[in-house]
């Protein structure tokens, strides 16, 4: 095809060039750099905390340390890694290939916000260096006024990504609309692009409520404006409303982008066309819109008033049928298909595994009278690491493995990939199963000792964590080592992907596309129409 | 280990029945499509199923409007059911026993009507309502007991409340369940169940004094002070912050330190004497040790002086000068 040509990498050359490039596929590795090297250091502080919670007592920190510690995992994992991780790194990369785009809407914005998400990131990162932070990621009122760690720093860390991503977002949303190729309509958009742009609304609407509640927080810590701290008649019960009304729909900004993943992944696969596209795409909208009238469900013992947790109770159960549709027609894509189980399907099929599972665990929180039993328990913490983990990293995971040989034409080995796949789904399963039973027998969360009934579960966990550790370390190895081997001709479309960027070379040319590609119809048409009998 | 809860109050029965109910209807869904998802990796695996071969089908919007209603009617039962039994979780029955809470960094104390005054201790009678009453001193906190389904967050300057009415005799152990600091998970209490006579009795024995209502209790060996002093310590919750075998703890350890010097922070030193461990109780954040946070609440009009020697002397007995 078309090898002769100079890739993305070699049309510019130097460190500057990339520091100062335009192009969406060059800001999307450095989002991708960084965003990964924020998992190491979160998964890092994860596997200490793990360490610390193997035996009751003192294992390996003080209480203090260890505190500090699930906090820095937490708001790094969220603010650092998991929202920018697909949007910013691989949403940047694809999404203006995938509508035959020469590159975003607005390429100097694009760079901006990169600068800005690095900018905060400093902010959070001083805040690490400083005093630290022994908050939790939530930041709830008045414990974070009262503290004596930096969590002036800490949240206008937060404050400042929460630009990056408002920009982001607008980007996309801008870019769909206006940059879209000839013929290709909305209804012919591949399913990742319907989830990002699902996510991009929900970024920009709801992003600005953080930015609004993290300033309120510094102003209250700064110049006592007294809002959330009752010492000064405010109410610290505000602040979750505030924290969650941002902090809900950002879940969706988490687990939407990795849906989208899927939807891709699944029919490429399975050589059939996508069941159900229009449900799929639609319900990425359901969920974005639901997402902004359930956030009550995260204060349903905060003392909020009894009606409040009637409605928000009621509402949250109305995602279970947009997310079980989308995990309905996953499923039944493959029904009928010739399907090849290389990694990037067996992350797939792990991530429906591990999303049902995180998704029906959401019923029993999302039913009163057993949340309250539940709440602020390691059940909880099983649930959103069977959605955030078992779900979107999953996806992500698949993406990585999916597209690596688009970005870097170069393939990773098969066979390590499975072995990888293997540690990470058993150390996945080990590590946070087990935190259900923990948190059904009541054990609370963010507890840095516990009782001793709970220890052979704990031990079982923290064993899971090293599984986890080594499936990373090994695949972390094989990309590196893929990534100086010489680069391949023969990878422009290994899986035999419909989607825009297969049909181009790998790495892409700086300006994706020779011509203006024409599209005619979906990217998954496959499979043979079958005669009735 | 054991793999469910004692249900220990009239509620969580309840809770337990739509726990199940959740829990086997969402195994049963589960199965269905990990299940059919297997099948379908097997039977239509690229080994069987050649690439150009596989069916062409983009959809049926029956069986997804079908999938989709079944499983709204499936989660409104459950939500239904969810607020029926969260409304009685709530609804204190009229004439339940009112029992003061006060939350604080990281202590709980107990008030009953009569006066009474107990830390990390809530003594309930079986068989009758018992609704708390409760509020914060500082930042939040959460009642926990997962013997009885029941949490509540703790809120400062605002009252919030839970009931439950207790069906087993015996200790049921309580969390905070808000991240609260430093010692968010050494803030532990105990709910002491008593039958409805034994109740009475202690009722009456906290009326009248310990000696006046336990009459048999006189004749027995009279405890040491040491040993007195080791249970207020424990009453009162001081080994949630001060260990007594050495380990750093957030408070300075108890073994040993009677009479040693100590640097304190702002400078200085002080002799660990009667006097110094008085003071500290009653104006903890006046002279404290270096290496710690002025974090200890006060226990001023919460010790008596016959308390005050006990703890004196179960200090001593850790050792020192």
């Amino acid at each position: 095809m078309a090898h002769a040509e100079v890739s993305f990498f070699e049309a510019e050359k130097g460190w500057k060039s990339w520091l100062t490039t335009l192009d969406h596929k060059r800001i999307g590795l450095m989002y991708l750099a960084a965003a990964m090297l924020f998992f190491l250091v979160g998964g890092v502080f994860a596997l200490l905390v793990r360490l610390e919670l193997m035996f009751p007592g003192e294992t390996i920190m003080s209480a203090d340390t260890y505190n500090k510690f699930f906090t820095y995992h937490g708001a790094i994992m969220v603010f650092m890694f998991i929202i920018p991780i697909i949007p910013a790194a691989l949403g940047n990369f694809f999404l203006p290939i995938m509508i035959g785009a020469k590159d975003v809407a607005f390429p100097r914005l694009n760079l901006a916000s990169y600068y800005i998400f690095i900018t905060g990131a400093s902010f959070a990162v001083w805040a690490l260096l400083a005093r630290g932070a022994d908050t939790g990621w939530t930041f709830y009122t008045p414990y974070s006024i009262r503290s004596a760690t930096s969590v002036v720093l800490i949240t206008l860390g937060v404050f400042i990504m929460g630009f990056s991503g408002i920009l982001t977002g607008l980007n996309f949303i801008v870019t769909v609309h206006k940059l879209r190729a000839p013929g290709m309509t909305f209804f012919r958009l591949p399913l990742f692009v319907w989830a990002i742009y699902a996510t991009a609304i929900i970024q920009v609407l709801a992003t600005p409520v953080i930015g609004i509640t993290t300033l309120l927080l510094v102003m209250e810590r700064v110049i006592k404006i007294g809002i959330f701290d009752p010492a000064l008649g405010g109410d610290p019960v505000l602040f979750q409303h505030f924290f969650w009304f941002y902090s809900h729909p950002a879940v969706y900004i988490m687990i939407l982008p990795g849906m989208g993943i899927i939807s891709e992944v699944i029919p490429v696969f399975s050589r059939k066309h996508i069941f159900g596209y229009h449900a799929i795409a639609y319900s990425s909208l359901a969920i974005a819109f639901i997402s902004f009238i359930v956030w009550g469900h995260h204060m349903f013992v905060s003392g909020q008033s009894e009606l409040a947790n009637f409605l928000f109770s009621l509402l949250t159960m109305f995602v279970a049928v947009p997310t079980a549709i989308k995990v309905f027609n996953w499923t039944a894509t493959m029904y009928g298909g010739s399907i090849s189980l290389k990694t990037p399907m067996l992350y797939a099929v792990s991530f429906i595994f591990m999303f049902t599972i995180g998704g029906l665990t959401g019923l029993f929180l999302a039913a009163l009278s057993v949340d309250v039993h539940l709440h602020d328990t390691y059940f909880v913490v099983a649930h959103f690491h069977y959605v955030m983990m078992g779900g979107t990293v999953m996806g992500l995971l698949a993406g990585f493995h999916y597209w690596w040989p688009k970005m870097f034409a170069r393939m990773y080995p098969e066979w390590a990939g499975k072995i990888a796949w293997a540690l990470i789904f058993i150390g996945f399963n080990l590590t946070f199963f087990t935190q259900f039973l923990m948190g059904y027998l009541g054990m609370p969360r963010r507890y840095y000792d516990y009782p001793a009934e709970f220890t052979n579960l704990n031990i079982a966990s923290t064993v899971g964590s090293w599984f986890l550790f080594a499936g990373f370390l090994l695949m972390l190895i094989y990309f590196l080592k893929t990534f100086f081997e010489k680069r391949r001709t023969d990878l422009d479309n290994p899986w035999g992907g419909k989607t825009l960027e297969w049909q181009i070379a790998s790495p892409p040319t700086m300006h994706n596309f020779h011509e203006t590609p024409q599209i005619t119809g979906r990217p998954y048409e496959y499979g043979i129409v079958r005669m009735k009998k | 280990m054991t793999w469910r809860l004692p249900q220990a109050s009239t509620m969580a029965g309840a809770v337990d029945t739509l726990f199940d109910f959740v829990l086997w209807t969402s195994v049963a869904s589960f199965l269905i499509i990990v299940l059919g998802k297997l099948i379908f990796l097997v039977r239509f695996r690229r080994k069987k199923i050649p690439e150009k071969e596989s069916l062409y089908l983009t959809g049926h919007t029956a069986t997804e409007l079908s999938v989709a209603v079944i499983l709204l009617v499936w989660v409104m039962v459950i939500f239904y059911w969810g607020w029926a039994d969260y409304k009685k979780l709530r609804s204190a029955p009229a004439g339940a026993m009112e029992i003061n809470v006060i939350a604080k960094q990281w202590l709980w104390e107990i008030q009953y009507p009569d006066g009474r005054r107990l830390t990390n201790e809530l003594v309930v009678p079986k068989g009758k309502p018992v609704k708390l009453i409760m509020t914060s001193q500082d930042v939040l906190h959460s009642f926990f007991v997962p013997d009885f389904r029941v949490k509540q967050d703790i809120i400062p300057n605002t009252y919030t409340s839970l009931w439950f009415e207790a069906t087993e005799a015996g200790e049921h152990p309580v969390y905070c369940a808000e991240y609260c600091g430093a010692a968010h998970s050494g803030m532990l209490a105990t709910v002491r169940v008593l039958e409805p006579a034994a109740f009475e009795a202690w009722q009456l024995a906290g009326f009248l004094g310990e000696a006046g209502a336990a009459e048999g209790e006189a004749a027995s060996e009279p405890k040491s002070l040491a040993e007195k002093g080791r249970e207020i310590f424990m009453a009162k919750g001081c080994q949630a912050c001060h260990t007594t075998d050495g380990s750093k703890g957030l408070g300075p350890s108890q073994k040993g330190i009677f009479g040693a010097t100590e640097a304190l922070e702002g400078g200085g030193t002080v002799t660990v004497d009667e006097n110094y461990i008085r003071e500290s109780l009653m104006e903890p954040a006046k002279k404290v040790v270096k290496g710690f946070q002025p974090i200890m609440p006060t226990f001023k009009g919460q010790l008596t002086d016959e308390e005050i020697n006990a703890l004196i002397g179960f200090i001593k007995s850790l050792g020192g000068k």
